[in-house]
């Protein structure tokens, strides 16, 4: 036991389920009695309900009910919230339209919630389904992020469908660099709007029981435990105490399942309006209208630089689309989750960010992997490089000569950066591509008739969401700690309870081989509870690369105790001073003596402390029996992870077709607890960014019809798309948490966009955007010839 | 999907007799039960072939391969018979989906359903094959009338598909990125007489392209379609592809066909 857990290749405590398909996840829950449940969605973008006839539907076979606004009101059930407050420049709250769980008079997308059949089987709530009759009287869309503030307002009150113009930074400080600038380097980018794709579309069960009055909602959630209080709190469903929800096996969410949907609200609150199970699983389409998507900005950017390359100034003015509704954590993620970051890695001594959020006739949009990091390192990272070459500077040099060089470092917008060495990840990504004989390459591509390019990225994340007290001051409705428990059964096994949720991360081994560290127990007597508000304590669930960082930390702290407490025991037991007790490797030991207990036998004593014999009770005077210990933990500051990934691609000109033939990155995560693991977050970071680049697109037409709402016409990556990725780190420990470490689970996709992007466009010699398709660039390139032709 | 009955049948004459106006064949399934589930389609009773014997089997009879409608493209692409035969024809099969797919989608299938991005088609028109029916002999160019559209008639079956062997050929596909079916396809064959030239995936159903077939007549090599410039105005255009890209890549496909045919 003494070699450390911590920092070793562990295989994953979860892969013998999940690879031998026993992973229970909520679908394959069956619930006695169950019902089927099938919503009704709008075909239309934009449109008024002028009225629903479900009687027809209401007479079929097997149909228990309809339920529409009408009922929902009834039962006082509150709409969607959206949690994090912004405030306008100009000082007023942002504009939120009603939200309502089922739409009462206007739908606002395709997909939009109108009414839900419930019956005895699938097969009949759908048939009824096609009984509905609603009346719409179909109106205008608004669809583009661009036009949304030239177009009639779609939201009662909401004028130019704006729901804030919010700022951050120095303006006057920043004109000033800019007025003092010797060159000025200014683009245009489009983040393109991204499907989550979550493995496991998303379901939701409720189960009401008149005995004891409890609520139970089995459903696909990354954070079931705020779910239940936002359920609780805002849309009334039932008493939090008499409410219990449990996100099981949970497919992937890649921020998609943080919030609840209005399908969780509806279908918890049928359960209990029909006194039976109601049972809905989404379809793949309707996955693609209905969860909320991510990305979606216009963004106007600039570099003030001096001649020497040094930047002192950045602006950048962005239109982030909200879609029909403000969803749970829209607001923040073009704001505080995307403004602190536009700096990336650089030390820039002056910026200023504006962002206007728009409503349009679209999907809701909030997090998705990375969450406004992404559209902001996309942001700088770009204009970095079309910075250096209009500089004339090597692109690799000029962002050298900007890094951040001393920790901690204050940036001039928000994060107070405690440590990192960006030179050394990006010299060592410099080397691991080999980019000193990058042209011998493009001149081995070229004798092949092709082009080949290569790309820089460098980016940091401020990760370890959140030190409660700063986001609560910046408008969260919550805090953002996380907590633990740690169990120890009388047998010397132990449950650890985690208010985080693990839905592809990892957690029941990751968190698994801290507490083998720290306890000393073997792996397979640690169980990770998770997933359920009956079992362990409340906690804010998994999203923002917080889970280790802030949920592992809890859990480390939650050991202590138990090691302070065991030493108090064993002390007693053994008859020494608990100040002299030393623990290791599962051991209390009095030093320079053959005395000791394992910590199996100090958890058997403190569950049975009558059973000893010379000695009365192991348990000191005082100390209570039980070994169980609970910690909360509020970080002190975000982590801040950072790394330099490079990409080289190839395009065929004649068809446009781009290939990433490489793909390197190294990533400062801090400490590693599973490099395994860690390398597995990567490859699935970098096949979402590298997807973003070059394929995946959520396209509306010109009247708000999701036209890729299939993988026939949204491209999924596939692993033929992707190299072997060279992955490397380098280590420089958070010190904001006594792990020392970062987080990892989004770094992949918040690097790799601006990789490829720079590599296709170094290749092809012309601006190309989001995503970079066969056509695109292919394009591109024409249109380059052709006005080399007008112009010779 | 909608409530339907369900036929398993052991011969075409059986399969034949089932058939009616609110009737479907189910062969490999693989574009049918999708458009069922999703409601796009529904039918009183599904008739399923799977298990009519007589429809399987390969078989290289003089100038022509001879390939029965329920042959799955995996068993097309593993054929040491085909390939030796007609490379291009076991290269296309392997070509098509993903594994689940080639393992349970047919020829007839795929022929029947006639997507217009679906790659067999082509095979048909530039192979000069012969669409062997329950009831008929059909030439594949009278056979693929229009998108989704074939001459079969109500409940009539296809039962083989007798291609014709070329001197050399070659099939070279511009997969769309998302569903991997033809964005353009390319079927190249060469033979004693002709060439014939085939593109799938850029209208409305598969054609044969006179330009290219043309100037490969005169001059088969990769150099003779340099200076084919294509029309767009007849082409197809989607998010994924415009006309013009497409006329585009029908050009690059045919080089690439003619210096890969074999």
């Amino acid at each position: 036991m003494a070699a450390s857990m911590i920092g070793s290749k562990v295989e994953r405590k979860e892969d013998k389920k999940f690879l031998t398909g026993k992973g229970r996840y909520t679908a394959d829950i069956t619930l006695a009695n169950q019902t089927f449940a099938y919503f009704i969605r709008s075909p239309h973008a934009r449109a008024k309900i002028k009225n629903i006839d479900t009687s027809k539907a209401k007479k079929a076979s097997g149909v228990i009910d309809v339920l529409t606004a009408k009922e929902l009101n009834e039962d006082k059930i509150g709409g969607l919230i959206a949690g994090w407050k912004i405030v306008s420049k100009d000082g007023t709250d942002m504009k939120i339209p009603p939200h309502p769980a089922l739409a009462s008079d206007s739908v606002n997308y395709v997909g939009d919630h109108v009414a839900l059949v419930v019956a005895e089987t699938l097969q009949q709530a759908r048939d009824a389904a096609e009984l509905v009759k609603v009346d719409y009287k179909v109106l205008k869309a608004v669809v583009n992020t661009g036009d949304a503030m030239n177009s009639e307002s779609i939201h009662d009150g909401i004028d130019k469908n704006l729901s804030f113009d919010w700022e951050l930074g120095d303006k006057a400080k920043t004109d000033e660099a800019f007025s003092s600038a010797d060159k000025i380097v200014k683009m245009t980018l489009t983040n393109n709007r991204l499907v989550p794709n979550a493995m496991e579309p998303r379901a939701s069960i409720g189960d009401f029981n008149p005995s004891s009055e409890e609520l139970t909602l089995y459903t696909t959630s990354q954070n079931p435990h705020l779910s239940r209080l936002v359920m609780s709190a805002f849309n009334a469903i039932h008493p939090e105490h008499k409410f219990r929800i449990v996100a099981p096996d949970v497919g992937g969410g890649f921020g998609s399942k943080i919030y609840p949907y209005a399908e969780d609200v509806v279908v918890a609150w049928a359960a209990k309006r029909l006194q039976r199970p109601v049972k809905w699983v989404c379809e793949r389409t309707d996955s693609f209208l209905s969860d909320c998507h991510g990305r979606d900005h216009i963004t106007n950017c600039e570099l003030a630089i001096k001649n020497d390359g040094t930047v002192t100034g950045l602006k950048v003015d962005t239109i982030a689309n909200l879609g029909g509704y403000a969803s749970l954590f829209a607001t923040v993620t073009p704001t505080y989750l995307y403004g602190p970051l536009v700096l990336g890695l650089y030390n820039i001594a002056s910026a200023y960010c504006n962002v206007k959020a728009v409503y349009t006739n679209t999907a809701p949009v909030d997090a998705y992997r990375g969450a406004g990091r992404p559209e902001a390192t996309y942001m700088i990272e770009r204009l970095m490089d079309k910075a250096a070459k209009e500089m004339g500077m090597d692109r690799a040099e000029f962002r050298k000569k900007n890094f951040i060089r001393q920790f901690p470092h204050q940036q001039c917008l928000v994060h107070n950066i405690d440590s990192g060495d960006y030179e050394a990840h990006f010299n060592k990504a410099l080397e691991l591509s080999d980019y000193s004989n990058f042209e011998k390459r493009k001149a081995e591509s070229a004798a092949k008739g092709k082009l080949r390019g290569i790309g820089f990225s460098t980016y940091i994340e401020a990760c370890g969401i959140a030190p409660s007290a700063a986001v609560m001051s910046l408008g969260a409705g919550v805090g953002l700690w996380e907590s633990a428990e740690i169990r120890f059964n009388a047998t010397g096994n132990i449950s650890v309870m985690t208010g985080t949720h693990s839905h592809g991360q990892s957690h029941d081994t990751t968190f698994a081989q801290i507490v083998a560290d720290k306890l000393g127990v073997p792996m397979e007597n640690i169980d990770l509870v998770h997933g359920d508000t009956d079992k362990g304590p409340f906690g804010m669930g998994t999203y923002g690369s917080r889970s280790l960082a802030v949920g592992g930390t809890a859990i480390a702290k939650a050991c202590d105790k138990i090691v302070e407490k065991g030493k108090k025991v064993a002390a007693h037991m053994l008859e020494a001073n608990p100040d002299e007790i030393e623990f290791k490797d599962g051991e209390f030991i009095v030093p320079n003596s053959n005395k000791k207990k394992t910590i199996g036998e100090i958890a058997f004593a403190c569950y049975l402390p009558g059973t000893y014999g010379e000695i009365k009770s192991p348990l000191p005077e005082g100390v209570e029996p039980g070994l169980k210990e609970t910690a909360f933990y509020d970080p002190v500051n975000f982590s801040f992870p950072a790394g330099s990934h490079v990409c080289e691609v190839e395009v065929d000109p004649t068809t446009g077709e781009t290939k990433v033939d490489t793909y390197t990155c190294v990533d400062d995560f801090g400490n590693l607890i599973n490099p395994m693991i860690v390398e597995g977050q990567i490859h699935g970071g970098l096949a979402q960014g590298i997807g973003q680049a070059l394929y995946e697109n959520a396209y509306y037409d010109e009247t708000g019809q999701l036209v890729t709402a299939s993988y026939m016409d949204y491209t999924m990556p596939r692993a033929d798309n992707f190299p072997e990725f060279r992955i490397d780190y380098t280590c420089t420990p958070a010190t904001s948490n006594p792990l020392g470490v970062k987080g990892c689970g989004e770094a992949g996709a918040i690097a790799s966009p601006p990789a490829v992007m720079n590599a296709v466009i170094d290749a092809i010699g012309t601006e190309v955007s989001m995503p970079a398709t066969s056509e695109k660039v292919w394009k591109a390139l024409k249109d380059k010839s052709d006005t080399k032709k007008k112009a010779a | 999907m909608k409530a339907f009955n369900f036929h398993e049948v052991k011969s075409v004459k059986e399969a034949t007799k089932l058939a009616s106006n609110k009737s479907t064949f189910l062969a490999g399934g693989m574009t049918l039960i999708p458009s069922m589930k999703m409601r796009l389609s529904s039918f009183s009773d599904v008739i399923d072939i799977k298990e009519i014997k007589e429809l399987y089997g390969i078989k290289v009879k003089g100038k022509s391969v001879i390939i029965g409608a329920n042959t799955k493209h995996a068993d097309v692409a593993a054929s040491k018979e085909v390939r030796k035969a007609v490379h291009s024809l076991a290269g296309l099969a392997e070509g098509i989906g993903d594994p689940q797919v080639r393992n349970c989608g047919t020829l007839g299938g795929s022929i029947s359903n006639n997507d217009p991005t679906a790659c067999y088609p082509s095979a048909c028109i530039a192979l000069d094959a012969t669409i062997h029916t329950s009831s008929r002999k059909v030439d594949a160019e009278n056979f693929f009338t229009g998108m989704f559209e074939t001459s079969l008639k109500k409940g009539e079956l296809v039962t083989a598909v007798e291609f014709q062997i070329p001197e050399k050929s070659c099939y070279i596909k511009f997969p769309n990125p998302a569903s991997r079916y033809a964005m353009v396809g390319v079927y190249i064959a060469k033979f004693k007489k002709e060439v014939r030239c085939a593109v799938t995936g850029a209208q409305s159903v598969v054609y044969r392209c006179k330009e290219i077939e043309k100037a490969l007549n005169n001059n088969f090599s990769e150099s003779a379609l340099d200076s084919v410039s294509l029309k767009s105005s007849n082409l197809n255009s989607d998010i994924h592809a415009s006309a013009e890209y497409r006329a585009s890549l029908i050009v690059s496909c045919a080089q690439k066909a003619v210096a890969g045919s074999k």
